[in-house]
């Protein structure tokens, strides 16, 4: 996306210089309005700060051809002069001499050049004029940015430029935005009755910046204002307020679902595992880390093999990093967890120290430092469902793969065979053994299970978060908190207990900041266990006390 | 139901063996002179100072995970608790030879504007005030904590997970600068404790004959408790605690009482580590530092009474030694250490020494290296 814009300024930067070009070579005739830039632009040349604004505005109304990449030039401190003859050249972006009217380019030596200099007052005024030119540019994007431009800092002289475009456009969004640029010269600038009418208009799109804008224009009027055009303006102010609270929370509910369905991914597989082995996984986090790594990896070589199908990789990173994240599962179950059958707590201690050796293994072997997953372009951007409300892409398609992974989850605990001897042994591991359910492969089939769900976690938090080997243990606590908040082996309770956390936390966060908040959620855990020690959804009867 | 295995070392002979280990030190010290290739350099004292309050750490943590079977993830907490509070007073004697040179408020307080001490730094310049509440904030904190837990029958990993939840919120909590605490970069540039200049090499064995006299007592505290009824009770609780309440007993009483007494004993710890190291930040808090602490008690082995010394001991000189020599293999020895020694070594180095003891003794080569359950194994459910 950075690099699409960078191309549109070069395209655009090549195109005007072109212009420019093109118009040196037609006979032109010399207008007063020409003699009068050149003119100014000697001023310029003087370095005269104070002779240099109406200067500026000179050139600007002249329509001379290089208005544009002069001013902008001036602007960037690319405009240079040479002290010998005043004669004054333009520096390109990349580096090329021109000359400043011509737009030719020249040979002259770029040491004897030196850059004119200017002030914030001038870099202002400068700004406002640059945002006119562009108005009527040929590129709507090119249109629109100069409409925000002008939003920003209202120009009054650009006034009439802008409602000339305003006519002329045909583009809606650049319309609107044109309409909003009026709007904010009139709330300024415009006589009493103007700003009223335009405060009304602004609030039809509540931003934060609107609401600064009509705050400000509030303050600016004078005490013995007209009544109703106070009231206007009041009216004006309480209704973005209004909106922005709403537009707010509905951006918080949203951050929370997303923070949840993060958690829901991470947390799910260590749902299943302590549900139906009754044991801590510490290792579970380093399955999402290497889900992450598998991410990665299938993008490096993507890269490398498929470069044209780079967008797509995630359609192979989601099967590589289960099957990563399974076998690594898979051995752990075999190799150390069935060894202790029945000592939970030395469970939790030897896979904690899986965790240190896979982590540090993953440091060495790949390296410490953050590495990159590129966000494909389908996921980057945002979406606006109502104005002012913008979800990003990536969270959005997160928050419906957590949800889709969960319920093909809950589907197959429900309707295959595995989830049968699964749902058995969660609920009473003996009387499972008895009835002829094979508990081990049980055992190490869910804690494949459940670690390839955290490797498939690991895919998504590639998207969001830095792919380093610490990966797992930022979340690690979270998800035991949502484990023990559910209650053990229940996946709906998991659900509601990601999808609360992410919304306690997200609503917590303005009020009492992301620090204070997680510790009073961790304390509200802390008591929330005293009163409920099985978990928000405990199981009933029998298989309570198994 | 399982006596605690019989050790084959007398109490009183164990405790005047690890008096004489700590007595090493000093005499390397002092009476070899320098030069000797035995001699120990000043600066290696407040490393074994250092050791010597993990060795009493550790003590504490088994007492209630060896004995009651109550793993405890937050007892850095503790530890971190007792070290603050004795921070706190050693910022207090700095008094106004800070670097902003104030009367009354420690540097890092200056730098972020404070106007006046906050009420609970009140007291702190006093040691005997210290010292107090170096036993009473951690255990106050544990007994609430634990009053609560136990009550609802909080137990098994469940229990283990809030006490790592307490941790790492006290960490958090700890990392802000609003706490008053020091935020990050917590509590260091000690001048000198009760008077004495703090790195004075003097002063140093002190506080490293102060921190072996402690770990006696906790020695004594284990060694008896071990004997006692409520030791008994103990390793009924962590056998079946259904059943020994059942049978009459009060199980939460008994431990909470062994709960907050670990506390307090791992505070104590944290007061003798803080002026050795001469810092106490918020990374004492962290989970995984709590988590280490088992790994040290399940190396020498649990329910033993050398075990924890000898296991803090072994582990801290190596990490010691690994983190200068191959820092990029200590986390892999660490790892390792866990599953190796949940796996092959439940009851730990020490367990190794009495069935090789036991054989040397009968004198058979077939007897049974496991006889009868161990601790860890009788630890199920």
């Amino acid at each position: 996306m950075r690099g699409n814009l960078k191309l549109g300024l070069a395209r655009m930067r090549l195109l005007l210089f072109l212009l420019a070009l093109f118009a040196t070579l037609l006979p032109r005739s010399a207008t007063a309005d020409a003699t009068a830039a050149r003119e100014a632009l000697a001023i310029l040349a003087g370095g005269n700060l104070d002779a240099m604004e109406p200067a500026i505005g000179t050139i600007a109304r002249s329509g001379v051809p290089w208005a544009e990449p002069v001013l902008g030039a001036l602007l960037e401190g690319r405009l240079l002069v040479r002290p010998s003859d005043r004669a004054v050249f333009l520096r390109t972006p990349d580096g090329v001499l021109l000359e400043a009217e011509s737009g030719a380019p020249t040979s002259v030596d770029a040491k004897s050049l030196r850059p004119i200099r200017i002030n914030n007052r001038l870099r202002r005024t400068l700004e406002g004029a640059l945002g006119a030119l562009t108005l009527g540019h040929g590129d709507p994007a090119v249109r629109l940015t100069a409409a925000e431009k002008l939003f920003a800092r209202p120009d009054p002289s650009a006034l009439d430029s802008l409602e000339a475009a305003l006519v002329r456009e045909t583009e809606p969004r650049v319309r609107e935005a044109f309409a909003r640029a009026r709007a904010a010269i009139l709330l300024e600038h415009g006589p009493p009755p103007a700003r009223a009418e335009a405060a009304l208009a602004l609030a039809a799109s509540p931003s934060p910046a609107v609401l600064g804008k009509l705050q400000a224009a509030r303050r600016a009027l004078p005490a013995d204002a007209a009544p109703e055009i106070v009231a206007a303006l009041e009216e004006a102010i309480a209704k973005v307020e209004r909106r922005l609270r709403l537009l707010e929370l509905a951006q918080t509910l949203f951050q929370g679902m997303s923070l949840g369905s993060v958690l829901l991914l991470a947390a799910i597989g260590l749902a299943v595992t302590f549900g139906v082995m009754g044991v801590i996984n510490m290792a579970h986090g380093e399955m999402v880390m290497l889900g992450a790594y598998a991410t990665w990896a299938v993008q490096q070589a993507m890269r490398a093999l498929l470069p044209g199908a780079l967008d797509w990789s995630l359609i192979f990173a989601v099967p590589a990093a289960f099957i990563l994240a399974a076998a690594a599962g898979w051995a752990i179950e075999r190799g150390v967890i069935s060894r202790l059958y029945g000592r939970p707590l030395e469970t939790l201690l030897a896979t904690f120290g899986i965790s240190l050796v896979l982590q540090q293994a993953v440091r060495l072997g790949i390296g410490a430092t953050n590495r990159e997953v590129v966000t494909p372009s389908w996921m980057s951007g945002l979406w606006e469902p109502v104005p002012g409300l913008a979800l990003t892409t990536n969270r959005i398609v997160i928050v419906l793969f957590a949800i889709a992974v969960f319920l093909l989850l809950v589907a197959l605990v429900r309707g295959t065979r595995l989830g049968l001897e699964i749902r058995a042994v969660t609920q009473n591991r003996r009387m499972a053994e008895t009835m002829g359910i094979r508990t081990p492969r049980v055992d190490a089939l869910t804690f494949a299970l459940g670690s390839g769900i955290a490797g498939i976690g690991g895919v998504a938090l590639a998207q969001i978060d830095n792919v380093s080997p610490n990966l797992g243990q930022a979340y690690i606590v979270d998800s035991f908190i949502v484990v023990v908040f559910g209650g053990v082996g229940n996946l709906w309770g998991t659900f509601l207990g990601a999808m609360t956390l992410g919304l306690v936390n997200k609503l917590l966060e303005p009020v009492a900041g992301a620090v204070l908040g997680k510790i009073i959620v961790l304390l509200a855990l802390i008591l929330f266990i005293q009163r409920r020690p099985q978990g928000l959804f405990a199981l009933r009867g029998r298989a309570a006390e198994a | 139901m399982t006596a605690a295995p019989r050790s084959p070392l007398r109490p009183a002979l164990m405790l005047s063996l690890v008096g004489c280990a700590i007595l090493l030190v000093p005499i390397l010290n002092r009476l070899v002179p320098e030069g000797s290739a035995l001699h120990l350099e000043d600066r290696f004292v407040p490393l074994f100072g250092k050791y010597l309050a993990y060795a009493v750490l550790a003590v504490s943590l088994d007492l209630i995970w060896g004995r009651a079977g109550i793993l405890s993830l937050g007892h850095g907490a503790f530890f971190a608790l007792g070290g603050y509070a004795m921070g706190m007073y050693l910022m207090r004697q700095i008094g106004p030879r800070g670097v902003y040179a104030h009367p009354v408020l420690p540097d890092f307080m200056v730098f972020l504007n404070w106007q006046e001490l906050p009420w609970y730094w009140y007291g702190f310049d006093r040691f005997w005030f210290a010292m107090i509440m170096v036993v009473l904030v951690p255990g106050t904190l544990a007994f609430l904590f634990g009053w609560f837990a136990f009550r609802s029958r909080v137990s098994g990993v469940y229990f283990s997970i809030i006490t790592q939840a307490l941790t790492f919120a006290l960490m958090l909590a700890f990392f802000r600068n609003e706490m008053g605490f020091g935020g990050n970069n917590g509590l260091t540039d000690f001048k000198d404790i009760l008077g004495f200049p703090i790195t004075a090499p003097d002063t140093r064995l002190a506080l490293y004959l102060a921190t072996g006299l402690l770990l006696l007592l906790a020695l004594v505290v284990a060694i008896h408790l071990r004997r006692s009824p409520l030791g008994r009770l103990l390793v009924a609780i962590r056998d079946g605690e259904a059943r020994a309440r059942f049978l009459g007993h009060d199980t939460l009483k008994a431990k909470l009482f062994v709960w907050t007494l670990s506390a307090v004993l791992a505070g104590l710890a944290g007061a003798l580590y803080v002026p050795q190291v001469g810092i106490i930040n918020p990374s004492e808090f962290s989970p995984a530092a709590s988590i280490e602490i088992a790994i040290w008690v399940a190396v020498g082995g649990r329910d033993t009474i050398l075990g924890p010394v000898v296991g803090s001991l072994l582990v801290n000189g190596m990490k010691t030694w690994l983190t200068g020599a191959a820092p990029e293999l200590w986390l892999f020895v660490l790892g390792g250490l866990f599953v190796l020694v949940t796996l092959v070594l439940p009851d730990g180095l020490v367990g190794i020494g009495r069935a090789l003891a036991r054989r040397f003794k009968t004198g058979s080569s077939a007897a049974p290296i496991e006889a009868g359950p161990g601790p860890m194994e009788a630890a199920r459910g």
